[in-house]
């Protein structure tokens, strides 16, 4: 079995709202895969169904060789989640909920535990109740990455995270990889899954739109650029890889493909360039360009 | 002033919010006054009969403690005394009212984006408390309104409402301090409960007995108005005062707590688990303990009293023929027996309203979240299920004996048997077992098969209290009554005269208890 996570034309309905439409995903062992999609576009629902929490309307799943829904409790001993709005116990402190949970999937490394606390900076004698939102994120991301696990699903683990701590978690996903671990890594923040993630898969309205190597889908990478400049280049918007520029007096906004970044970057600093502010494209934008 | 600033909006916020619930209770609670009113007058027709039935009913402590002090034999009197309770519900609802607007909302992070608006420090709790203010308020016009209307006296009418009102004002203002206090909106909802819980317990055994403890209960004292009973005024004075104190004490606190914590400060707890701590079970008893050693002393304590007073009360009445009326409606062989009958069979709809408020916490898991960490790992969905149904099925179980040994030792100490009467007073008391167990059941099944109505297990339970407690006093046909597990469980102490529905209750339960699993096992997990 080399992949660790299959899943062909999964649908599910509530009702008569359809959540997934026809997804495809394949998550291969030993691999950190990034599941891209904005809000609503099906990835939690996805998530739910591969820890048989609902039932698939129809398609096919295997999670680590076996049928998540039968074979449910047997597999989760193999596996730890993280949830994106995580919720704890309240009169349990953060440290007792990080062993309850290992526990209950099957064991804890102290050492780990330990490095983590003190990696994250989480106080563990607090009660949940008093923990903010990215505190209670780290109890379920330390729980996850101390278990004795061979696959984690994180869903968007990072959203009450600050910087220092993405950055924190990003070591602890790497390092998991190394020790072997496959990491299904839901996102909407590109940059993150950029950093991580070998492949990806990208979803919109609960199906797949795109699926692949990053390396294979830097073709849909491109740069937001805010410049001011001294004069307007007039040559800027035949460049081949430049779109939507505007331009307000002496500042220029364009969207510049990463193959015709330097080329612009000569064209601007020709102009007397004076500031420049690059942004990585949101998720939204690689959409909109994908389905321009 | 500015520490009001914007409470008039978020008092038409929270009308807004309440806009179902509040009427609700307004209505149900207001008209039933007017309810009894009827069906007294009916049961009832001439002041003979009144008379009878007072006579009847005033001999009877049981009576006194499970509802109230009866002051006079008028119809107004009757009604009035029937209405007893709702001097405890009516502050009930106030309580939830004011913590759900204040701590509630605090812990669901709302008040926070409020918070950063334009309103004043107090103006939070100020709306919290005039909405359920107004609550308290609108329930006691509608029931005085009613009764005038209906035809009683309007002075009495009067009355009955003004009672209601400082009763409801006291547990306002003793919410709005528990809010103040405690660290949670769970523990102001506990402080303020356990309040009225005490309050209702030492009006319970006061009127039992010689009616001093009663002085200590506000409300015992909305009881001593004793409305169309010659009116005394002078109780409310002491309500009044004590709502104000609250009041007071809850603004300063206000002033002095930071937002999302209360002036009790959060224990430090334990970095790691402890070895015990490990699977659903040890999760399910961390959590719920504290609940059910809250209750048990609670039951203890009720116990302890009832079963020391209960020696005697046959004394009391004597050979009395109206009391046969009575004593055939509890059941039992004896004076002593039929009041202890009475009073398992109330404790036993308070048990299964625990065992309602335990399963539903499998409910809140589920929707909060806490079922998808746990399912997600190395528990079964059935394993989990169980583990949260320990505490509503053997908590009752506990509860029961708890009483059964409280009260049978307190009784069995005057007879003289404590052995004998402790065995079958906790028979008695597992009697009610069954019952409860249908309506956990039920629970069970309607959270397995229709998980968004899961809390409609409390519609359920008022239902059988209402055809126990109103079917057969307006005089519903049997098979109505039949409908209620509670009518069918047994009427003497032991518990062998039913053995036939005891099974079925039980067989009832086991089925429909393994239904709801079954459904849930199967059905997608909400989250």
């Amino acid at each position: 079995m080399t992949d660790a996570i299959t899943v062909e034309g999964l649908r599910k309905t509530f009702g008569t709202v359809t959540a997934l439409d026809g997804l495809d995903l394949t998550v291969e062992t030993g691999e950190v895969h990034g599941f891209l999609g904005p809000n609503g576009a099906g990835k939690s629902t996805t998530i739910r169904i591969l820890l048989g929490l609902i039932r698939a309307t129809s398609g096919a799943v295997r999670l680590l060789g076996s049928d998540p829904w039968t074979d449910t409790a047997a597999l989760h001993r193999r596996l730890a989640y993280v949830p994106g709005d995580v919720t704890l116990w309240p009169s349990l402190t953060g440290g007792e909920v990080i062993d309850l949970l290992a526990r209950m999937r099957g064991g804890i490394d102290t050492a780990r535990r330990a490095e983590l606390i003190e990696r994250f900076s989480l106080d563990p004698g607090k009660r949940t109740r008093t923990y903010s939102k990215g505190n209670r994120q780290k109890v379920a991301l330390i729980s996850a990455l101390a278990s004795n696990v061979e696959l984690l699903i994180l869903d968007e683990p990072t959203s009450g995270l600050d910087p220092l701590m993405e950055q924190h978690f990003a070591d602890c996903v790497k390092d998991a990889a190394r020790r072997g671990v496959t990491v299904l890594l839901s996102s909407h923040i590109l940059s993150e899954v950029d950093a991580l993630c070998s492949s990806v898969t990208i979803v919109k309205d609960g199906r797949t739109v795109d699926a692949g190597t990053l390396a294979s889908m830097r073709h849909l990478t491109h740069t937001t650029i805010t410049a001011e400049v001294d004069r307007v280049p007039e040559n800027l918007d035949t460049l081949a890889g430049v779109s939507a520029v505007t331009v307000d007096g002496a500042a220029i906004t364009c969207t510049v493909d990463n193959d015709a970044l330097a080329a612009t970057m000569r064209i601007l600093s020709d102009a007397g360039l004076q500031s420049l502010v690059s942004s990585a494209p949101t998720l939204e934008e690689l959409f909109l360009r994908y389905y321009a | 002033m500015s520490a009001l600033v914007g409470t008039g909006a978020l008092l038409r916020l929270y009308l807004r919010r309440d806009r179902v619930v509040a009427p609700l209770w307004i209505v149900l609670l207001g008209a039933l006054p007017l309810l009894y009113a009827v069906s007294i007058e009916g049961l009832y027709p001439t002041a003979a009969d009144r008379q009878t039935f007072y006579v009847g009913t005033v001999a009877v402590p049981a009576q006194a403690a499970l509802v109230g002090p009866i002051f006079g034999s008028s119809l107004g009197a009757l009604v009035s005394w029937r209405s007893g309770l709702m001097l405890t519900l009516v502050p009930l609802a106030a309580i939830l009212t004011v913590v759900r607007h204040t701590r509630g909302d605090e812990d669901a992070g709302r008040t926070e984006l409020i918070g950063s608006t334009v309103v004043g420090r107090y103006a939070g709790l100020t709306a919290a408390m005039l909405l359920a203010g107004g609550g308290v308020a609108a329930t006691a016009l509608l029931s005085s309104i009613s009764l005038s209307a209906f035809g009683l006296p309007l002075v009495g009418s009067v009355a009955f409402g003004a009672a209601i009102v400082v009763v409801g004002g006291v547990f306002v203002g003793c919410a709005a301090l528990a809010a103040q206090v405690a660290p949670d909106a769970r523990a102001a909802r506990g402080y303020a409960l356990g309040v009225l819980a005490a309050a209702f317990a030492l009006r319970a055994i006061g009127d039992a007995g010689s009616g001093t403890l009663s002085w200590l209960s506000p409300i015992g004292w909305s009881a001593q108005v004793r409305p169309f009973a010659d009116e005394r005024w002078w109780p409310m004075l002491l309500s009044l005062a004590t709502a104000a104190a609250f009041c007071a004490a809850a603004f300063v606190g206000a002033k002095r707590r930071d937002l999302g914590s209360g002036l009790r400060a959060e224990r430090r707890g334990s970095v790691s688990a402890a070895p015990s701590l490990s699977g659903p079970v040890a999760l399910a008893w961390r959590l719920s303990r504290g609940t059910l050693a809250l209750w048990t002393v609670g039951i203890a304590l009720f116990g302890i009293t009832i079963g020391s007073s209960v020696d005697g009360i046959g004394g009391q009445i004597g050979a009395s023929t109206t009391f046969n009326d009575a004593l055939e409606k509890f059941g039992g062989s004896t004076v002593e027996q039929s009041f202890i009958v009475a009073v398992l069979s109330g404790v036993g709809i308070l048990v299964a309203a625990y065992s309602v408020s335990a399963l539903l916490r499998a409910h809140s898991e589920e929707e909060a979240g806490l079922a998808e960490i746990v399912l997600a790992t190395d528990v079964s969905r059935l394993r989990w299920l169980v583990a949260h149904l320990l505490f509503p099925v053997l908590g009752p179980v506990w509860l029961l004996v708890v009483l059964g040994l409280t009260i049978g030792a307190g009784y069995g100490a005057s007879t003289g048997d404590i052995a004998g009467e402790i065995g079958s007073v906790v028979g008695g008391a597992l009697g009610q077992l069954p019952a409860v167990w249908v309506v956990t059941a039920l629970g069970v099944a309607l959270f397995g098969a229709f998980p968004g109505f899961a809390s409609a297990v409390w519609a359920v339970l008022a239902g059988f209290v209402a055809l126990g407690q109103v079917g057969a006093v307006i005089g519903l046909p049997q098979p109505w009554l039949d409908l209620s597990p509670f009518t069918h469980v047994p009427r003497s102490l032991g518990g062998i005269d039913s053995l036939e529905s005891i099974g079925w209750l039980l067989v009832i339960a086991a089925v429909v208890c393994s239904a709801g699993s079954a459904a849930f096992v199967r059905r997608d997990i909400r989250g």
